[in-house]
């Protein structure tokens, strides 16, 4: 991927399929794109504000569902999806847009496909070329990094995340499945992050005015942490994450104490149609449009052509 | 206030709440001790849970000695006539764990949240409801960060979901009794009248008797309380002296009193680590309105980086943090001894 000679020029055209604030907040982002064309909205309220806003940026919409796009998908060249509905509906629409050659991106908790967390293990999935690809869950998006930069010093026994949101970012499909958060983020933590258990707690603060999205990431090292290594490998990831969230900020440590290396983080939002505070939806639409602008540079590039399986 | 006649039902944090003071080691062998000494005195619910729910086993709160399955299934085979009630808070245990409590032997499951989140509770609920003769408890944790009409809501969703019995929960400490009167009230007036009301108090500002008191008075039914107060901050209401005050007042608990002043003195208070009181920072606790299992916390990051567990608690208060937020106080810490280092 790395051995590409010449910079690819136009653009991969999207599909966002779920008009709600992750939706909008993604098709505000891709719209700054250099590579990513959104050119579809899907919906299933014909009145919703999200749709008529995505009109009025000029996509084509339906309030049909997936259904509505099908018939015209591929002649409307839609090479991308991204699906910010929920767990229940996704194996389905990712079944849909995949007969009709489009990759799937998710943001759901639905986790069909492998994990996805950009800095981490983004270029493993686009070289797999993986058909659908998941984006773990917002406290995996903000900390599983930070796991993966403590493992690739050394091993990690145990690695724990504690997520603290925004009453007001915590949308009813997190409310209604919480234990999916917990689960979905443990497996993320051992699987993307490397270390052999994990283990993810999400607590919701309702303050006003909201506080901004905070994160814990603990690590129990199997043997005594190589301070500086650790200390270095961390900033590192940071730098890599803020490329696509310019508000991920170390707030302190690492702490060392015995073989356990705490990091305390804080998540702010470029505050696109979400408000600032709610950094743990701007890191996932943000991971998710990395994600496909990664899958766009290798379809331009003549490297890779996504088609049904 | 006349109370004469009522009858309630008194609920044991010992072996729930006070792991929190335990750091999370009481033995298997030691809970056992304690649940059967309390199933003699005829308590008739006794919690038994990692002391912030199951699957509470982590960095952020502290391993425990043993596993809840370990605690659950030992206790849950030790009592004869007291039922076993379990913790989980959504967001740290799962409805795995509540599968898992329930195949132990546990008659009561208490699903626990921020008073304005209940709906993050409607998973557990409804999949504890679900099992037959499961006793299912809706438990709204900091309930005085709200206004009553906001906390009714709040019940009403838990209702909405499959409690039986829903909770109004002090767990600052920061209730006055107008507070319990005018929350409890509310709910039962409210509420359908088969749903229970409980009240569960901590004692940071010594209001754990009066308080549960107003709730009685007001239509709570379940009273919880720790033998000895054995729990976070300045512990719960002192079960063995509300019983004792019940009995005075003719208020009918069906415990004998004289056997449970007994596991406190003989069983509960030798186990503790630090005599659990009103001290200064427990009493900044109820005071500033903050999650009584932060005290230890605070004590620790205090003693570290060389502050104040008092300005910790204080400052813990005015960010309005939430249960479960323990991880909050060491970067809290972090920020305060750069603050004062800069100074």
């Amino acid at each position: 991927m790395s051995n590409k000679i010449t910079v690819p020029s136009g653009k991969v055209k999207a599909a966002i399929i779920g008009p709600g604030n992750i939706g909008t907040d993604l098709l505000m982002k891709a719209m700054r794109s250099d590579v990513i064309e959104p050119v579809w909205m899907v919906g299933v309220v014909p009145d919703s504000p999200g749709l008529a806003r995505a009109q009025d940026m000029g996509l084509k919409t339906t309030a049909e569902g997936v259904d509505g796009m099908l018939p015209s998908m591929k002649e409307d060249g839609v090479q991308i999806c991204f699906d910010a509905t929920s767990a229940y509906v996704h194996a389905e629409n990712s079944r849909k847009v995949n007969e009709q050659g489009a990759v799937m991106i998710d943001l759901t908790p639905a986790a069909i496909g492998p994990f996805c967390v950009p800095p981490v293990n983004l270029s493993n999935a686009v070289a797999e070329r993986k058909m659908n690809v998941n984006m773990v869950t917002c406290g995996g998006q903000a900390t599983i990094p930070l796991v993966a930069a403590v493992s690739r010093v050394q091993s990690v026994s145990y690695a724990e995340i504690v997520a603290t949101v925004s009453s007001k970012s915590a949308g009813p499909g997190t409310r209604k499945n919480i234990d999916e958060f917990t689960r979905t983020t443990s497996r993320g933590i051992e699987s993307v992050g490397g270390a052999e258990k994990g283990k993810a707690i999400i607590i919701i603060n309702p303050a006003e005015p909201p506080l901004i999205m905070r994160d814990t990431v603990h690590c129990l090292t199997v043997d005594e942490p190589d301070q500086d290594a650790i200390r270095q490998s961390i900033d590192d990831m940071i730098v890599e994450v803020q490329k696509y969230v310019p508000g991920y900020t170390l707030k302190n440590g690492p702490v060392f104490d015995g073989k356990r290396v705490s990091i305390y983080m804080e998540v702010e939002g470029l505050g696109d149609f979400l408000p600032k505070y709610a950094g743990n939806l701007d890191i996932m639409t943000a991971a998710g449009l990395r994600t496909a602008e990664m899958y766009a540079e290798e379809i331009l590039a003549g490297n890779f052509v996504p088609s049904a399986a | 206030m006349d109370l004469k006649g009522k009858k309630i039902t008194v609920h044991d944090m010992c072996l729930r709440d006070g792991m929190h003071p335990k750091q999370h080691q009481i033995s298997v062998d030691e809970m056992v001790t304690v649940a059967k000494a309390m199933d003699e005195a005829g308590i008739p619910l006794i919690e038994v849970t990692h002391g912030d729910g199951l699957g509470g086993a982590s960095v952020n709160y502290g391993f425990p000695a043993n596993s809840d399955e370990e605690y659950l299934s030992a206790v849950c085979g030790a009592v004869k006539n007291s039922k076993v009630s379990a913790l989980l808070l959504p967001g740290i245990g799962t409805v795995d764990h509540l599968k898992m409590a329930v195949d132990c032997g546990i008659g009561t499951i208490r699903v626990a949240t921020h008073c304005t989140e209940a709906d993050v509770s409607e998973q557990h609920l409804t999949m504890a409801a679900k099992y037959d003769k499961l006793d299912v408890v809706g438990f709204l944790m900091m309930a005085h960060m709200i206004e009553p009409e906001a906390l009714l809501e709040q019940l009403q969703l838990m209702e909405s979901y499959g409690a039986n019995c829903v909770y109004i929960t002090d767990s600052a400490g920061y209730m006055l009794p107008d507070d319990v009167t005018a929350r409890v009230a509310l709910a039962r007036e409210k509420l359908n009248p088969s749903t229970e009301i409980g009240f569960h108090g901590h004692h940071n500002l010594g209001m754990g008797i009066a308080n549960s008191l107003a709730a009685v008075e007001a239509g709570a039914t379940r009273i919880d309380g720790s033998l000895a107060g054995l729990g976070a901050g300045a512990g719960n209401t002192p079960l063995e002296v509300f019983l004792a005050v019940c009995d005075r007042m003719g208020v009918e608990t069906g415990v004998d009193l004289f056997k449970a002043m007994d596991v406190a003195e003989d069983l509960i208070v030798p186990m503790m680590d630090d005599i659990v009181r009103v001290d200064r920072d427990s009493l900044t606790l109820g005071w500033a309105g903050v999650y009584s299992s932060f005290l230890l916390f605070a004590k620790r990051a205090a003693k570290k980086y060389n502050l104040s567990a008092r300005d910790i608690l204080v400052e813990l208060g005015r960010r309005r943090t939430v249960g479960g937020q323990e991880d909050m106080i060491e970067d809290l810490a972090l920020d305060m001894a750069r603050a004062r280092d800069a100074a």
